[in-house]
């Protein structure tokens, strides 16, 4: 077993875009539910809008910052949609809601009737829509090699994409620091405990709920954006076993904390490659194959998840206390 | 880090498009004329309308065979390669061969037409039709597209995106007699209405049980998808692997599913709600189980559709509706068993005792019954019938596969709140409108967004009356 390859790959998943994205959406995710107790279960719908946004206003020739606006619309535009007829009903309902709706998204994306705009279910090639953020990269072309990790600077899976990433998810999680201090952030967090409590405060409830939906929503939007740079925009792969992850992610790390979703997102990426790549090596193609071996990781995520929520619902960094999952 | 598997898309190919979307909204009969005159037309014009072509240093190839379902050569299909800057049709020979050699490397866009397939026979996958394929030259690449008969046997569920995260498509195949082209016809509303309902039943077997677990629990039980997939594959593995006789197999993976549900109730949700976990906290529980559950039914039996029964179905025509003699045994026995849970639930004692739980448990525990008695009983019951409701199912739509389930389970969520949360016969009403809308939509929406619809409802119904039709106004939180 090839320990020295194993090690370098799970390190490079410490700081791989990937793990960035989910960070990035699990931080969206814990506005709804860490600071707000809405149980957002479509996630990637706002992520995979965020993708379409940003790919679809580029393919048309639209700058950079254009198509990142676009992609933070439609997820605000969207969150707006949900909201309206789910943040007056109960937990369960928005669970329901935000599912279904991140499914209409991704079956109107890859539907056929949409392939000039959307690809189908083939999705958009990535070298369509990445030129705008390479072009914006300060380092030019070539590869640049950091002790194992070689990649190159600006092209797709680059330094770049990895700088930029780490950089959003610093800001946002700065920015729930100062949501959680602020006073918005403390009317949020009673709508999670008490909600009529709140509401006898003379809070508009409805209204707070929906601008933690939109905000959340923004967010995930540009995590959708950071999840599909360094790949293409196939709506499959974005649909609800991804919100599952995020959820995972979230819980893992600890809701209502600040860095709760980064280090949820960094242990879970790097553990599924520790576990599979150790497998791949030490197991043999008779009891699993390959295929087998990637399915026994999301088997392992499944899992995780329900023992998490059922045993340490506050995750590793979160206080028990304060996560009232059942209030509402 | 791209992946290979995405598909390259030129903008040349792009305006050679919008045609195929008109002749898709027009009759099958014009289709079938113009294809005719236009293949005349263009046969003589294009060299490349034979099904040989041989790959060199200039040339590449695009080829494929295509068989009917009864996988017998079909000759006389016309199919179109569009890509730089120019269209070509081809027809496939009598071996069901066809090819096309190019002499620009590239995204090459491939399109059959669907009226020129044999007679009662569609594309397995519609939406991978058009095709595009990238031509090299000095090689061939194939482009298959395989087909299934229409009446009883609609599309085999495709299998989800390959690479992680693999999700499910969303689309559990094209159920019996669906018509793959829009296009309104009373004779059409007529077969799809039909479908619908059909459709509707069988759904409503799996959303009762949903439903009877929220009314009693107060859980949204995410896995019950995947106790609809179990007795699917279940009764794969009777059929095809132990090679028992369909109905045993029916009855094993039905028993089986009953098993389960009361295992999981012991093992998972008994202990839970006796540690006072939440709801909520229960239902991302469920989440996490379905996960667990779908990608174990991936592990053991892979990505791919199973087919409980390989032998093509009967076909009994009433008009214009077309029925298999499967659909409509499937369909009685699904009313029987229907009909015996309304009388369980309004006739017997145990069922008048569900009920009162179901209104107030602690009511009803305060006026002497066991309600973990009842609730483990709900649990049995409620797997039994999505055990039953995925063999029917399973058969319905010709195959089953690991994300059967979890493409239903949304529908059964949005025909359980259309009829109102918690209340079982709300659930059957539901699923009925649900599996008509569905077929419905097809008439008037292309068939890859109809569940998009049915979700669609759900919203609007949340949005109109949240408490569903059946259900009252006070569950609402």
């Amino acid at each position: 077993m090839d320990w020295n390859n194993i090690l370098t790959n799970v390190a490079g998943e410490f700081f791989a875009p990937t793990t960035a994205a989910y960070a990035l959406a699990a931080i969206g995710l814990n506005i709804h539910f860490g600071l707000t107790g809405l149980i957002n279960m479509g996630q990637a719908g706002f992520m995979l809008l965020g993708a379409y946004g940003f790919a679809i206003s580029t393919i048309a020739g639209w700058p950079l910052w254009a198509a990142m606006l676009v992609a933070v619309a439609c997820a605000a535009v969207f969150g707006l949609i949900l909201g309206i007829p789910t943040l007056k009903l109960r937990g369960d309902y928005l669970a329901i809601v935000t599912i279904a709706a991140a499914e209409i998204v991704r079956l109107i994306g890859r539907s056929t009737a949409l392939t000039e705009l959307t690809g189908a279910s083939s999705g958009l090639r990535g070298n369509d829509y990445k030129h705008t953020f390479q072009d914006s990269s300060p380092f030019g072309d070539g590869n640049f090699q950091l002790g194992p990790f070689d990649y190159s600077m600006s092209a797709s899976n680059s330094w770049w994409v990895r700088i930029v990433g780490w950089t959003v998810v610093g800001l946002a999680c700065l920015l729930v620091w100062l949501l959680i201090r602020s006073p918005w952030g403390r009317v949020l967090k009673g709508i999670r405990e008490d909600e009529d409590a709140v509401r006898s405060l003379g809070k508009n409830v409805y209204s707070y709920k929906m601008q933690a939906l939109i905000l959340g929503g923004c967010i995930g939007a540009l995590a959708g954006i950071l999840y599909v740079l360094p790949r293409a925009v196939q709506p499959d792969s974005m649909g609800r076993p991804m919100t599952f992850f995020v959820w995972t992610i979230l819980l893992l790390g600890g809701a209502a904390t600040v860095f709760g979703p980064v280090l949820g997102s960094i242990i879970f990426w790097a553990s599924l490659m520790l576990i599979k790549s150790v497998m791949r090596a030490g197991v043999p193609d008779s009891i699993m194959r390959t295929e087998q071996i990637e399915q026994f990781g999301w088997i392992v995520v499944g899992v995780t998840l329900m023992l998490l929520i059922i045993f340490r619902p506050q995750g590793i960094l979160g206080d028990k206390k304060e996560l009232a999952i059942d209030v509402r | 880090m791209r992946d290979v598997a995405t598909v390259d898309r030129s903008p040349t190919t792009a305006p050679t498009r919008s045609p195929w979307r008109r002749t898709r909204a027009r009759t099958a009969l014009a289709v079938l004329v113009l294809s005719v005159t236009t293949l005349l037309g263009a046969a003589p014009a294009h060299a490349a309308a034979e099904a040989t072509c041989v790959a060199d240093v200039a040339t590449g190839c695009i080829n494929g065979t295509i068989r009917t379902s009864e996988r017998e050569p079909a000759p006389g299909v016309s199919l179109e390669v569009a890509g730089a800057g120019t269209t070509v049709t081809v027809v496939t020979d009598a071996e069901g061969k066809w090819a096309v050699p190019v002499t620009v490397a590239g995204p090459y866009t491939v399109k059959v037409d669907p009226a020129t397939l044999p007679e009662g026979d569609v594309l397995r996958d519609p939406s991978a039709n058009p095709r595009t394929v990238n031509a090299l030259l000095g090689q061939a690449v194939g482009a298959l597209f395989p087909l299934v008969a229409a009446d009883g046997s609609g599309a085999a569920p495709t299998p989800g995106a390959t690479g992680a995260p693999g999700a499910g498509n969303g689309e559990v195949g094209t159920p019996t007699n669906s018509q793959q082209d829009t296009g309104f016809s009373w004779d059409r509303l007529a077969q799809q209405t039909v479908s619908g309902l059909i459709f509707g039943i069988l759904l409503a077997l799996a959303s009762v049980g949903l439903s009877l677990i929220y009314g009693t629990t107060g859980l949204s039980n995410f896995a019950h998808g995947e106790q609809v997939t179990l007795g699917g594959i279940l009764a794969y593995v009777g059929c095809q692997l132990l090679g028992l006789p369909l109905v045993l197999s029916g009855v094993l993976a039905v028993i089986a599913g009953a098993a389960s549900g009361y295992l999981q109730d012991a093992g998972i949700w008994h202990p839970l709600r006796r540690r006072r976990v939440g709801t909520t906290q229960q239902m991302i529980v469920t989440i996490g189980l379905s996960m667990a559950l779908q990608y174990t039914y991936q592990f053991f039996f892979g990505g791919g559709s199973l087919r409980i029964v390989t032998t093509n179905p009967t076909t009994l025509t009433f008009g214009p509706v077309r029925v298999t003699v499967t659909s409509l045994v499937s369909v009685a026995i699904a009313a029987l068993v229907l009909g015996g849970v309304a009388y369980f639930l309004l006739g017997t004692r145990v069922g008048r005792a569900t009920r009162a739980v179901s209104d107030n448990p602690a009511l009803a525990a305060a006026s002497g019954i066991g309600v973990e008695r009842i609730i483990r009983l709900v649990w049995v019951l409620g797997a039994a019938l999505a055990a039953l409701g995925g063999v029917l199912m399973g058969l319905y739509l010709n195959a089953t596969s690991w994300s059967m389930g979890a493409a239903l389970l949304l529908l059964m969520f949005a025909a359980v709140t259309l009829g109102g949360l918690g209340a079982a016969f709300g659930a059957l009403v539901g699923s009925i409108v649900i599996g008509v809308v569905v077929e419905v939509a097809n008439l008037f929406i292309p068939s890859d967004m109809r569940y998009a619809a049915a979700l669609l409802i759900l919203i609007v119904v949340l949005l109109v009356r949240p408490q569903g039709i059946l259900g009252r106004a006070e569950r609402i939180g």
